[in-house]
């Protein structure tokens, strides 16, 4: 297949589909891509309708109510923090009227045929989920009803439900979901057309504060298991040492010393990769032993030649000199409108600015780890991936198995940020289990394995340049040099794609009448992975940090300033801008000014804009993504260089709220992540090979460095708007409005990520 | 020679390499996988359990330092979780992947007993150790007041 052929339907679909460009058979690689095929006339799918393998809404499948009246929800997708396992059994717990503490999770395998799509990523879990959950709560609750009607020979119209039993008023009866359990059981499940949801106003879980999550208890006494717990009988531990360099391969090697080592059962070499590099393992010598310690030792006594790369060249520093190079000359126009070029010629004042971000990798604090069973005729695998349906088609395509004779159990991921999205980690214990005849292999990855081997979040060089003859911009443009995404999916991939262009380039709602958004070429020398929040990333950095430059040389206040860019209340369709919506229905879900400023005064009023506390500089950013709207302000001081964050406000309006209390911490993390990145978050490469190994030289964000104080604000019309995303929105603003900061306290303007001692040079 | 140490109350003895880390010990052999590896460099924090009642990283004490002492992972925190900083963390809804809490508790443990009433300062400084991906840092401080009977 012509990679170059697909491209279009690439930039549509993004990683969303992405990771069914999976392994082929045969020789070389086969770009599976299932796109969503339609005939032209067709209505378009959007939302959970556009999903591999869409959804399911049958409480069967969800949902067992045990005779003892113990409810199991099975949660479907990848738990990484973001709480989604109690979110969504809050949801169907709340239909149903069930008593919470008679409520039990447990993880479903990945099956998509079975629960519908459960890839875990683009903050998509409850916007999609949220209505086929309601719907199975409501239809359990009727099946439990028709049951409690036959028992109590009443007629079902006058029963209710909730409490975990169902009542009789008229005569003070009520049965215990328990009791009902075996006779519900056998009723069938109403129709969907039936299935009547209750009144938002009668949900008692859903929006509402003080629900506690179900997962604490196990996560504060050692019992929640992760990736890195999961054990098979008989299992051995491998450690592998990869390629330095992505594209080096081994030429040969010495085991004699790590054999030597106690406990070590076998060296075995894992065939090198083929490009693209999709999500297959990197190659590399593998130590397999009786202990993780005994294979991590023996592993660093092995003796290794790597072959030459067509990456050794790639230099951080550069190929962001050469990146600015490129920002400085005319791109390939992506989108266009008015005539920024020609307004901007003949404006008198022209403002620009160049900002740079860095490779960031996830370091998730677990490793990638899996434990795989496999003989050749079927495979097991546990495993912390955030796609356990996408990992068990790559495993079953690479292993050459049918997909019935590949099982992949979830297990809690310890922190995913789109690094467990890649199951090349599963797919190495798997061809060593193969090798070994089935014995069971357990892979945990170093910090360093982590650090030098991950798929990096990409690059950016951006230039933007706008006209400030009336005091706000009439021209807009906006140059992007950045290594896309695709290039780990398909050769020849020069430059950032449409749809990472659609975070936020072509969509930010500044109500400016010519825009131009241009790329330069950039190729990647990495695996360019996703990291949560994807390129909102840096450029939402560049965006909402230029706005402030403009504010600042239109001398207003950057947050009256930002409120005018955003200009007039209006609704806007993402399809006049050319933005697909993350395939999200731009009839329900439109780009709105309103919210957009909604959450900017939220933060604003929060962080007391406008106060002057001597020393203190103020700074805000906004941005729109996942759906959602979200700001952030900083009051922060600098004194002689060293930086002091006293206070962070950060607003969310996501249409509807369900769990309150992870809403919240979902935007408090968001603010550490997007602090810790901006401050510290580098990974560069020297020769192509990662520079950094753990966290003493990519530090993160420590408690000593988190916010004096920090507050979050729940904006915006709660259910009575669609649900948008959380998990990763609240990122994006963070860096900016942390800059802003700095310059508002210092005068000191940063156009380069990270921080890190810049604030203490002159 | 065999290492005999005391794990949750309980002797154990140990036979294997005495350079192998506590960590790998209590994870591969002694099956209590509560402890995390996080780096295996003593810069995370996730590996923090109690010799003798000190925190320390499990991940860079060799068997053979750990002879003799009494060792008390997450596990063995309390019987039923409900140690007064486990319960804080779970009133304050610290965890969000989890993955590091163990760390956290044990290194909040750790200063408590030390400093039963600790400051903003005495917090920053003893949980400076462990790494929080997720960022839950702004709840862990409230947890160790809440744990601590003193104002957020």
């Amino acid at each position: 297949m012509n990679a170059a052929a697909k491209m279009s339907d690439l930039v549509k679909v993004g990683p969303v589909l992405s990771r069914r460009m999976m392994l082929g058979a045969g020789s070389g690689l086969v770009l599976a891509l299932s796109l969503p095929a339609r005939a032209a006339d067709a209505p378009p799918k959007y939302g959970r309708d556009a999903q591999e393998q869409g959804w399911r809404d049958d409480p069967r499948i969800f949902v067992a109510l045990a005779p003892d009246g113990t409810v199991t929800i099975t949660c479907h997708r990848a738990e990484m923090g973001q709480g989604i396992r109690s979110s969504l059994a809050m949801v169907i717990a709340d239909e149903l009227g069930a008593d919470w503490a008679r409520v039990r999770l447990t993880q479903a395998d990945g099956d998509e045929e079975r629960y519908g799509n459960q890839n875990t990523d683009g903050s998509r879990s409850m916007r999609h989920w949220l209505l086929p959950m309601r719907r199975c709560g409501a239809a359990m609750r009727m099946m439990l009803e028709q049951a409690a009607a036959a028992q109590l020979g009443v007629p079902a119209a006058e029963l209710s439900s909730g409490g975990h039993k169902v009542s009789h008023a008229k005569s003070g009866r009520s049965v215990d979901y328990g009791a009902l359990a075996t006779a519900a059981a056998k009723l069938a499940v109403p129709p969907r057309d039936l299935v009547k949801l209750k009144d938002d106003s009668a949900l008692g879980m859903v929006g509402q504060e003080g629900i506690r999550s179900l997962d604490f208890a196990a996560m504060t006494t050692g019992t929640a298991q992760y990736g890195i717990d999961a054990t098979m009988p008989g299992m051995v531990f491998a450690a592998v040492a990869r390629p330095p360099v992505l594209g080096s391969k081994v030429v040969s090697f010495d085991a004699s010393a790590a054999k030597a080592v106690a406990g070590v059962i076998d060296v075995i070499e894992l065939p090198a990769p083929v490009t693209p590099p999709m999500f297959q393992p990197l190659g590399g010598v593998a130590v397999i032993a009786r202990n993780s310690w005994a294979a991590m030792k023996a592993r660093d006594a092995l003796k290794i030649e790597w072959s030459a790369s067509p990456h050794d060249s790639y230099d951080s520093v550069t190929y962001r000199a050469r990146s600015l190079e490129l920002a400085r000359q005319p791109g390939e126009v992506h989108r266009s409108r008015g005539d920024t070029t020609g307004v901007l010629a003949k404006s008198a004042k022209r403002i620009s600015a160049e900002y740079s971000a860095p490779h960031i990798a996830h370091a998730t604090m677990e490793p990638p780890a899996a434990v795989v069973k496999c003989d050749g005729t079927s495979c097991e695998a546990i495993a912390c991936v955030q796609a356990p349906g996408g990992t068990r088609d790559m495993l079953g395509a690479m292993l050459k198995l049918d997909k019935s004779k590949v099982t992949v159990h979830q297990t809690l991921l310890g922190g995913g940020f789109g690094r467990k999205s890649k199951p090349d980690f599963v797919a190495e214990a798997a061809l060593l289990s193969r090798s070994l005849n089935g014995t069971p292999v357990k892979i945990v990855w170093s910090r360093e394995d982590d650090i030098r081997h991950g798929y990096y979040h990409t690059t950016s060089v951006q230039r933007l340049e706008a006209n400030l003859d009336s005091g706000v911009p009439t021209a807009w443009l906006h140059r992007i040099v950045s290594p896309s995404i695709v290039s780990i999916f398909a050769d020849g991939i020069t430059r950032e794609q449409g749809w990472e262009l659609e975070m936020g380039p072509i969509n930010t709602p500044f109500a400016i009448p010519n825009l131009q958004v241009e790329t330069g070429e950039a190729i990647a020398h990495a695996r360019i992975g996703w990291f949560r929040s994807v390129y909102n990333i840096p450029h939402a950095f560049a965006i909402q940090s230029f706005a402030a430059e403009l504010a600042h040389a239109a001398g207003q206040d950057q947050k009256d300033y930002l409120l005018r860019l955003i200009g007039p209340d209006r609704v806007i369709d993402p399809r006049t801008l050319g933005d697909t919506n993350g395939s999200e229905d731009p009839d329900l879900y439109p780009i709105d000014t309103k919210r957009l400023k909604g959450v900017v005064e939220a933060a604003a009023a929060g962080i007391g804009w406008g106060r002057k506390k001597k020393g203190w500089g103020y700074g805000i950013a906004c941005h729109r993504s996942f759906l959602a709207y979200t700001a952030v302000a900083f009051a922060v001081s600098v004194d002689k260089g060293k930086l002091t964050v006293h206070r962070a406000d950060i607003a969310i309006d996501c249409g509807a709220q369900v769990n309150l209390d992870r809403i919240r911490a979902q935007m408090e993390g968001a603010v550490m992540m997007g602090l810790s990145l901006a401050l510290t978050g580098e990974i560069s490469f020297k020769k192509g090979a990662v520079e950094q190994g753990s966290f003493d030289d990519y530090p993160v964000l420590r408690i000593d460095g988190a916010p004096r104080e920090l507050a979050v604000h729940l904006v915006g019309q709660n259910l009575k708007a669609p649900p948008s995303g959380v998990g990763e929105p609240g990122l994006p603003p963070v860096a900016p409005a942390l800059c802003n900061a700095i310059f508002a306290a210092t005068g000191k303007r940063i156009r380069d990520l990270p921080i890190r001692d810049q604030l203490s040079k002159a | 020679m065999a290492i005999t140490l005391k794990v949750n109350g309980k002797e154990q003895s140990y036979a294997g390499d005495p350079d192998m880390p506590l960590l790998w010990y209590l994870r591969d052999e002694a099956g209590l996988p509560g402890t995390k590896f996080g780096c295996g460099k003593a810069l995370c924090g996730a590996c923090t359990v109690h010799l003798d009642g000190t925190a320390v990283r499990s991940c860079q004490t060799p068997m053979s330092a750990a002879a003799g002492f009494s060792v008390t992972t997450i596990e063995g925190l309390s019987d039923h979780g409900d140690h007064p900083v486990q319960r804080a963390w779970q009133e304050v809804g610290v965890p969000q992947c989890g993955y590091c809490q163990p760390g956290q508790i044990m290194s909040a443990v750790a200063l408590l007993a030390s400093t039963p009433k600790p400051t903003d300062a005495d917090i920053d400084s003893a949980m400076s150790g462990n790494i929080c991906r997720c960022g839950t840092y702004d709840r862990i401080r409230k947890a160790i007041k809440r744990a601590a009977g003193v104002a957020a």
